[in-house]
């Protein structure tokens, strides 16, 4: 099979690298200790059958799958778990550590900090008790555990080739990176297809299936990923039968790619888009009535509608149906026009006018046109009587800048797509601390976030963060806009396709006849 | 003829060290920078900074650029900060796709414009004449990506060409030099050297258009303005076949000026191939610089940027030398 990417892969050595081109390559060569269950965002065994956090959650107990091997031969076994776990928290280098993103946000500091790497390590060891359990101590609980031990970055991978590819041996040169062999031509995990080759210059990736004891057998012999990066391109591709699927079809495009006999397929919402509200900004948005009212003047139900793609949702909250957390209890605001007129004269906020920032030049998967989403709620706004002062911004020319860094903006557009099955990554990501982007400092919900993240992991968490969210959405420092859903699009003769919540598809259940 | 050589290569020097310049001043006054694209949408202004530190994006520019020109010197550009190769190698990779598509489209546009421009100057005013000029205007006028466009919807099915790509996926093919059409027929394999020749029929001919409708247009008027000349008249009256007088006075003395377009177009060639490759998803040159773009990639376009004007002094210099070749006054001067 032959599946048009959008995009690159940057290198194979999943520690270093953080965005879903590369990984979704990855996810099919290599394994994470914990999984998806496919078409969710629900925890499934990995390459661990089963796992157990202790009752402070510093500690992780893995019981390891028997009978798996490398790719290269080797045997999967705790000592290798412990040796990937030693391999990060050991890194050495500046350049290393600042591209090992994950790692970073995860576990925060290393044996030996260097660069700029300044965070106190959550890692503290890892002891391989017997062939088939690992366990990993930790120097503090952590909401994101379990679920972070299925990032991609964390896949565990050949002790072996690991050292005889020199897979640390990342180095600066001038103003970019150079990469070992490893993480360009040795990849090597334990997943149902095995690395074959990169070739630059055609754009292509191809994997074949690998035989020796991998977790998982492939049903395909070869799965080539070809590089596509225009998205009519892709399109031209797969009508003329050069490629059998790809990412990212143009929502525009769904109808005549079913009439086409081509199967759209679309992922559940991980993602949301957000209206920003900066407090620190116009002054009058400190006051709760203010931002109330705007979020009664928005209609999101006819902007979700008639501007998103099929099967987007209305946003209640900063988490998607997905996440564990979510919760149905929340306040709601409904679009109500005349309400929030009401709201904006209690508050003497009457002819406000706000400086509302919004990307150009960008799509994302929560905010597939920037531009539209900009004009349907600034006229959602007039209608209630702000007076809108837009201005536009490159999202790589400096918008991200300004609305993240020095917080220029009243309003603006912003958006995220999750990276494993946690609140935290999604509210605590947006208001754990104090940030330019939302200029308000609330003592009480920043400690209520850093408890929820604490709590021990399962329900007791899931139930924390239902507290937090309904707290959110009564001091609403922003407005939950939509959960967007991305699409991926296989032709008719491609069965076993599953499409993920987190994009991660995993290929060995697919065939093609 | 060496010393001509040898002197227009020194004076490339500081032209190309002034380029060097303004390419590394321009690229660094973009707002954004690789930083950003690097660490992704997730990236705080935090640890953005903390990259910019280590990639030494922080220093005074013009610390920058100096340490930038102490590695060019020798040949080192650095690392790709999309792909993380060594951007050199990216382009040895890459180059033989553009130079295919390149002259794949250079010989459409000559083989066809100057028989064109000559008709067109021969038959003045006629139909032929009214004909090809209104075609030259449309092939000036329409933009590459939208023919390329309109030619993948439009002729890629009926025609039963691939509208993207350089070769088949997953065929296949021994690469020994990378131009893929070459290799086909150097290494015997027959099907993937027609499958290269199909692939490059319509980014070839979208990339062809503009120096195509320019060619035809220079050759009409230079030809139409030879034909003026009081040499053609001499010759007429003296008796000469009108095929000997076409071909040894009009046709030799109305190519000079097309000749010089021929290296000026070569130039354009290269904006136009970036369009064109990532139209078709060819991937040459043109689409490397395009990603580079995108990504703020500073060491790949600082590299490319500078291989282009290369290239382009290069190709000026032949064609001062072809100058010589096709006008011996040149040569005695």
């Amino acid at each position: 099979m032959v599946f048009g990417a959008a995009g690159n892969p940057k290198t194979f050595d999943p520690l270093f690298n953080d965005d879903g081109e590369t990984f979704r390559i990855i996810r099919q060569m290599m394994d994470t200790l914990i999984m998806n269950r496919p078409g969710t965002a629900d925890l499934e065994a990995g390459l661990a059958e089963k796992w157990e956090g202790s009752n402070d959650g510093k500690t992780w107990t893995f019981s390891l799958k028997k009978g798996v091997k490398f790719h290269d031969g080797t045997p999967f076994n705790a000592e290798a778990v412990c040796f990937n776990f030693n391999r990060m928290f050991n890194m050495k280098g500046a350049a290393a550590q600042s591209q090992m993103i994950y790692y970073g946000d995860i576990f925060e500091g290393f044996a030996k900090n260097e660069g700029d790497a300044s965070g106190a390590p959550v890692f503290k060891d890892c002891q391989a008790k017997d062939e088939s359990t690992a366990i990993l101590n930790l120097n503090k609980n952590k909401g994101a555990f379990p679920a972070a031990f299925t990032l991609p970055s964390f896949s565990i991978q050949s002790p072996d080739a690991l050292k005889k590819y020199n897979a640390d041996n990342v180095t600066q040169s001038g103003d970019s990176f150079a990469y070992p062999e490893y993480a360009t031509a040795h990849p090597t995990g334990t997943g149902p297809f095995k690395f074959d080759s990169w070739d630059q210059a055609k754009g292509e990736i191809t994997l074949s299936k690998a035989t020796d004891s991998p977790t998982q057998t492939a049903k395909l012999d070869k799965l080539v990923f070809k590089v596509i990066p225009d998205e009519n391109a892709r399109k031209q591709a797969l009508k003329a039968g050069d490629i059998q699927g790809y990412d990212y079809p143009s929502p525009a495009d769904y109808g005549l790619l079913r009439n086409d006999g081509e199967q759209v397929l679309i992922r559940p919402s991980f993602n949301l888009l957000y209206l920003g509200i900066n407090q620190s900004g116009n002054p009058k948005l400190k006051e709760l009535k203010v931002r109330q009212a705007l979020a009664y003047g928005i209609n999101r139900e006819q902007f979700v509608k008639s501007k998103l793609s099929e099967g987007s949702e209305v946003a209640t909250q900063f988490v998607p149906k997905a996440i564990s957390g979510y919760t149905e209890d929340v306040t709601k605001y409904p679009y109500d026009p005349d309400k929030a007129k009401q709201l904006l004269k209690e508050a003497g906020a009457e002819g406000l006018t706000l400086k509302f920032y919004y990307p150009t030049e960008v799509t994302r998967p929560y905010m597939p046109n920037p531009a539209d989403t900009f004009t349907s709620i600034s006229e959602d706004l007039k209608n209630i009587g702000v007076k809108i002062e837009p201005i536009a911004k490159p999202w790589q020319g400096g918008y991200k800048d300004d609305v993240q860094k020095f917080g220029k903006q009243d309003l603006h557009l912003l958006g995220w797509t999750g990276d494993y099955n946690d609140a935290g990554n999604f509210v605590g990501t947006f208001f754990g601390r104090e940030k330019k982007e939302f200029g308000f400092n609330s003592a009480e919900l920043f400690s209520a976030l850093a408890a929820a993240d604490s709590s021990p992991a399962g329900e007791e968490h899931a139930k924390a963060y239902q507290v937090v969210n309904k707290q959110i959405m009564e001091y609403l420092p922003a407005i939950p806009i939509a959960y967007p859903t991305p699409g991926l699009v296989v032709g008719p003769k491609v069965k076993g396709m599953v499409a993920s919540p987190l994009t991660d598809e995993r290929f060995y259940t697919v065939t093609v006849n | 003829m060496l010393r001509f050589l040898v002197r227009r290569l020194l004076q490339a020097i500081p032209t190309l060290l002034i380029l060097s310049i303004l390419i590394f001043a321009w690229l660094r006054s973009l707002p954004g920078g690789p930083a950003g694209a690097l660490l992704g949408d997730k990236a705080t202004p935090e640890k953005i900074a903390d990259l910019n530190r280590i990639l030494g994006l922080d220093d005074p520019i013009f610390i920058q650029y100096f340490k930038f020109l102490g590695r060019a010197i020798t040949g080192d550009f650095g690392n790709s900060l999309v792909s993380a190769q060594p951007v050199m190698s990216e382009i040895g990779n890459f180059l033989p796709a553009t130079l295919e598509l390149g002259l794949c489209a250079m010989l459409i546009a000559v083989c066809l414009g100057i028989p064109f421009g000559y008709l067109s100057a021969r038959f003045r005013g006629g139909a032929v004449d009214n004909v090809i000029i209104v075609l030259t205007l449309i092939g000036v006028a329409v933009p590459v990506f939208f023919l390329g466009y309109m030619m993948q919807d439009v002729l890629a099915a009926p025609l039963g060409l691939p509208s993207q790509g350089r070769q088949m996926a997953g065929l296949d093919a021994t690469t020994v030099t990378g131009f893929a059409v070459f290799d086909g027929i150097i290494t015997q394999e027959w099907d993937a050297a027609w499958d290269a020749i199909t692939h490059l029929i319509l980014p070839a001919f979208a990339l062809a258009t503009i120096p195509l409708a320019v060619i035809t247009r220079i050759t009409r008027a230079s030809v139409l303005d030879v034909l003026n000349e009081d040499f053609i008249r001499t010759a007429n009256s003296k008796g000469l076949t009108q095929p000997v007088v076409r071909r040894r006075h009009v046709l030799r003395n109305g190519l000079l000026p097309v000749v010089t377009t021929i290296g000026l177009q070569t130039g354009a060639l290269l904006g136009g191939a970036v369009l064109t490759e990532r139209v078709f998803n060819f991937r040459g040159l043109g689409f490397l610089l395009a990603e580079g773009i995108e990504r703020r990639d500073y060491p790949r376009l600082q590299a490319l940027l500078l291989f282009g004007a290369l290239v382009y002094v290069l190709v000026n210099m032949l064609v001062d030398v072809s100058y010589g070749l096709i006008d011996p006054r040149v040569r005695v001067r």
